[in-house]
C-alpha cells in the first residue's frame, strides 16, 4: 500500500474540513429541559374549557367531530390510557430528556432520543438519513421521526402518528397528519416550535411553540404507568357517549363566561390571528 | 483494485470532505421529498413483519395474512385476481416450507383461493403425500362462505371447484394449532356477510379482522349477503376484548385490518367509536320516522366523510348509511 503523503495542500484541507465544519454540528441539545408556560397556560396547564376551539385552524369537519365529542368517551375502559401525540404532547407538564447515540465506530450522531415524563413517552428521531416506513406501517403516538441541521436549528419531520387530538377538548387530530418540528437553543433554553399539518381536520397548518430551560434535577422524569379497567359496574362498555347533532349541552358554556361571539369559541383559521380580535371588540359592542 | 474510502489518498479524501462540509448536499426541503415520493410507481405489494410467526402482505386491494414457522405456511385471505403469483413470490421469500392452511375471513377474500392453494398442500403425508401435494392446502371458511360460493346468483361467475372451501365450520370457532399456536378461527354472525371469521394467532398475539374492519373505507356491510351493522359492531367489541395494549394504549395485540395499514388497539377502537356514532345518529332518525332520504341530507357521516367515506367506487358512504339504515329495521 502507498505510504500516505502529508503535502501542503492537503493539511490546508483538513483546516478547512474543521473550519468550515456548520456550526450547527457543535449544538448540544442533550440534557434535561423543563418547560415555561409562558404560552397558553390556560390551555396546557388547568386545560381547555369545553368548546373553546378558538385559534385552531379546524375545518368544519373537526368542528362537528368535537360538537359531538362528549367528555365521558374518556371514561370508556380502551380511552382510559390514551396519550398525547407527538404534535401535542410538548405542551403538556413534563419534563424531557434528550440524549444521543453515536455509531460506536465513526462517533456520528445515529439519533436523537427523547424521553417525555408524561405518559412515558419515548421518541427517536433517526439523524443518519433512512427513509421513512412505506404506508402499510403501524402508527404509534410518537410517529416515526427523521432530523435534519437546519444552521443550529434541528428540523424533524415526522410521520405514521396515531389518531389523537390538536386539543384536548374533542378536536380531533387524523392519522394522516404530518408534523415538523423546529428545536432551537439560545444558551440553556430551548424553543420548540411545531407545524401540524393535517389534510382531514386543519384548513391550515396548525403552529405553535413552547420554551423550556435546561434543567439540574433530572429526577423529575415520573413513571406513568397506566392499566385500564371499568370503573362503572353494570355499565355497557360498547356504548360510546357522544352528543347528536345540535345537541350538545355545553355549546354556550365558554362564551357566556367571557361574553364571546359564537363564531369565536367554533374555531376556523380566521380566529387564530391578531386581527380577528378587532372582530370579537365589534361583535361584543 | 477498486478504490474504496480507505484507499483513496488522504488529500482527495480531505478535498472530498472539505467540500461536502462546505457546500453539503443540495438542500431539500421536506415537501420536495414528498412530492418526489408521490411520483415513484405506488408498489403493488408489501411485506410487514408483525410480531412472532405472524406477517402482513398489503395489497392495495387486501390484506393478506401469514403464519410460517417449522410446520410451515397459514394465510389468512387470498388476494385479488392478478395478484397471486405476486403474494406467493412473498411467501416463499418467508419460508421454503408448504402453504398448510388457507383461512377465509368471508367470501371477499376467495378470489384466488385455487392458485394459493395449490402452491402448498394439506398437512398429510406417508402414501398419501403424493396425491395430497396435487390437492393443495386445506382452505377453511365458515359455512356460509361455502354455501354462497357453491350457489352463486345467475350471471356471476362460478368458481372453480379447487377455490371452494375444503373444510368448513357452523358455529363458534374453529381451532386448530399451528406453528406451535392455537390459532382461533372465530365466526361472527351477520357482520360484514353473513359468513365472516376473525382469526386470532393466540401466541404470536395477532389478529386478522377481515372486512369487518377496514382502515381504508367505512366497513363494507353486505345486506345482499346477510350482513348487518350491529354484527360488524360485535365484531370489533369482539377485537376490542381481545386485544391487550403493552403500554399507554399502543402495541401489543396487533390487528391486521381487511385492507389498508397495520394497526393495535387504539385504531380499532377509534374505528369502533365512529361506526357506533353513525349506528345511533342513524337509529335515532329512524325512531324520529325519518326516511332514508331524510336520513342521508342529514350527513350522519359528516364530519367521518374526509378520512372513511367516498362518493364513487364499490363501496361509497351513500351505500355504507344504506346498509346500515336496512340493518335497523329501516324501510
Amino acid at each position: 500500500m502507498r505510504p500516505m503523503k502529508f503535502s501542503r495542500w492537503s493539511t490546508l484541507l483538513a483546516m478547512a474540513a474543521i473550519t468550515l465544519l456548520p456550526a450547527s454540528a457543535q449544538v448540544d441539545l442533550t440534557g434535561v429541559w423543563n418547560p415555561q408556560y409562558l404560552e397558553d397556560q390556560p390551555e396546557r396547564i388547568p386545560g381547555p374549557e369545553l368548546i373553546d376551539f378558538g385559534g385552531i385552524p379546524i375545518n368544519d369537519f373537526a368542528r362537528k367531530w368535537a360538537l359531538s365529542w362528549a367528555p365521558d368517551r374518556l371514561g370508556l375502559q380502551e380511552h382510559q390510557c390514551q396519550v398525547h401525540t407527538a404534535a401535542y404532547i410538548y405542551r403538556g407538564p413534563l419534563q424531557l430528556r434528550i440524549w444521543e447515540e453515536r455509531d460506536p465506530q465513526t462517533q456520528n450522531i445515529v439519533a436523537l432520543r427523547q424521553y417525555t415524563s408524561t405518559y412515558e413517552q419515548n421518541r427517536t428521531i433517526w439523524m443518519d438519513g433512512r427513509s421513512h416506513p412505506p404506508e402499510w406501517a403501524p402508527h404509534t403516538w410518537m410517529g416515526f421521526s427523521t432530523g435534519k441541521w437546519d444552521g443550529n436549528i434541528l428540523t424533524v419531520h415526522t410521520t405514521h402518528i396515531k389518531q389523537g387530538w390538536h386539543r384536548r377538548n374533542g378536536i380531533p387530530s387524523s392519522d394522516k397528519i404530518d408534523l415538523i418540528d423546529h428545536f432551537i437553543l439560545h444558551g440553556d433554553q430551548l424553543t420548540h416550535i411545531s407545524v401540524v399539518t393535517d389534510p382531514v381536520y386543519l384548513a391550515e397548518p396548525l403552529i405553535k411553540s413552547e420554551d423550556y430551560v435546561k434543567g439540574t434535577n433530572p429526577n423529575g422524569n415520573w413513571l406513568w404507568p397506566c392499566e385500564y379497567v371499568n370503573e362503572l359496574p353494570g355499565s355497557d362498555r360498547t356504548k360510546v357517549p357522544s352528543y347528536l347533532p345540535g345537541t350538545n349541552p355545553f355549546l354556550d358554556e365558554f362564551r357566556t363566561k367571557y361574553n364571546l361571539p359564537l363564531d369565536a369559541v367554533l374555531g376556523g383559521p380566521e380566529t387564530m390571528y391578531p386581527e380577528y380580535m378587532e372582530k370579537i371588540k365589534a361583535a361584543r359592542k | 483494485m477498486t478504490k474504496t474510502w480507505k484507499t483513496l489518498p488522504l488529500a482527495t479524501a480531505l478535498a472530498a470532505s472539505a467540500a461536502f462540509l462546505a457546500f453539503g448536499p443540495a438542500p431539500k426541503a421536506f415537501g420536495q421529498q414528498k412530492g418526489k415520493q408521490a411520483k415513484a410507481a405506488a408498489p403493488q405489494i408489501g411485506v410487514q413483519k408483525v410480531q412472532g410467526n405472524v406477517y402482513m402482505i398489503w395489497t392495495p386491494t387486501g390484506n393478506v395474512a401469514v403464519s410460517v414457522g417449522d410446520w410451515g405456511a397459514f394465510v389468512v385471505d387470498t388476494p385479488a385476481e392478478g395478484l397471486s403469483d405476486a403474494v406467493i413470490a412473498e411467501i416463499r421469500k418467508l419460508s421454503d416450507k408448504p402453504i398448510r392452511y388457507v383461512v377465509n375471513t368471508s367470501i371477499d377474500h376467495t378470489a384466488t383461493n385455487a392458485a394459493i392453494s395449490r402452491a402448498g398442500a394439506p398437512v398429510t403425508g406417508g402414501n398419501l403425500g403424493a396425491v395430497a401435494f396435487e390437492n393443495g392446502a386445506t382452505i377453511v371458511s365458515h359455512e356460509n362462505v361455502l354455501y354462497r360460493m357453491s350457489n352463486v346468483p345467475e350471471g356471476q361467475k362460478v368458481p372453480n371447484a379447487d377455490a371452494l372451501p375444503t373444510t368448513t365450520f357452523n358455529e363458534g370457532q374453529k381451532e386448530i394449532f399451528f406453528n406451535e399456536e392455537p390459532v382461533l378461527i372465530m365466526f361472527q354472525p351477520e357482520a360484514h356477510t353473513d359468513g365472516d371469521s376473525v382469526v386470532f394467532f393466540r401466541r404470536s398475539d395477532v389478529i386478522a379482522a377481515g372486512d369487518v374492519f377496514d382502515m381504508t373505507s367505512f366497513p363494507k356491510i353486505d345486506i345482499a349477503k346477510g350482513g348487518n351493522v350491529q354484527g360488524v359492531l360485535k365484531a370489533l367489541n369482539l377485537i376490542l376484548d381481545i386485544c391487550v395494549p403493552r403500554h399507554e394504549q399502543e402495541g401489543g395485540t396487533y390487528v391486521i385490518p381487511g385492507r389498508g395499514r397495520l394497526t393495535d388497539e387504539h385504531d380499532v377502537l377509534e374505528y369502533r367509536d365512529m361506526v357506533t356514532i353513525i349506528r345511533d345518529r342513524i337509529q335515532d332518525g329512524i325512531k324520529k320516522g325519518q326516511t332514508l332520504a331524510q336520513i342521508k341530507a342529514a350527513k350522519p357521516t359528516y364530519e367521518y366523510d374526509a378520512r372513511w367515506g367516498s362518493t364513487t367506487g364499490a363501496w361509497t358512504t351513500d351505500m355504507f348509511i344504506e346498509a346500515v339504515y336496512k340493518s335497523l329495521g329501516g324501510k
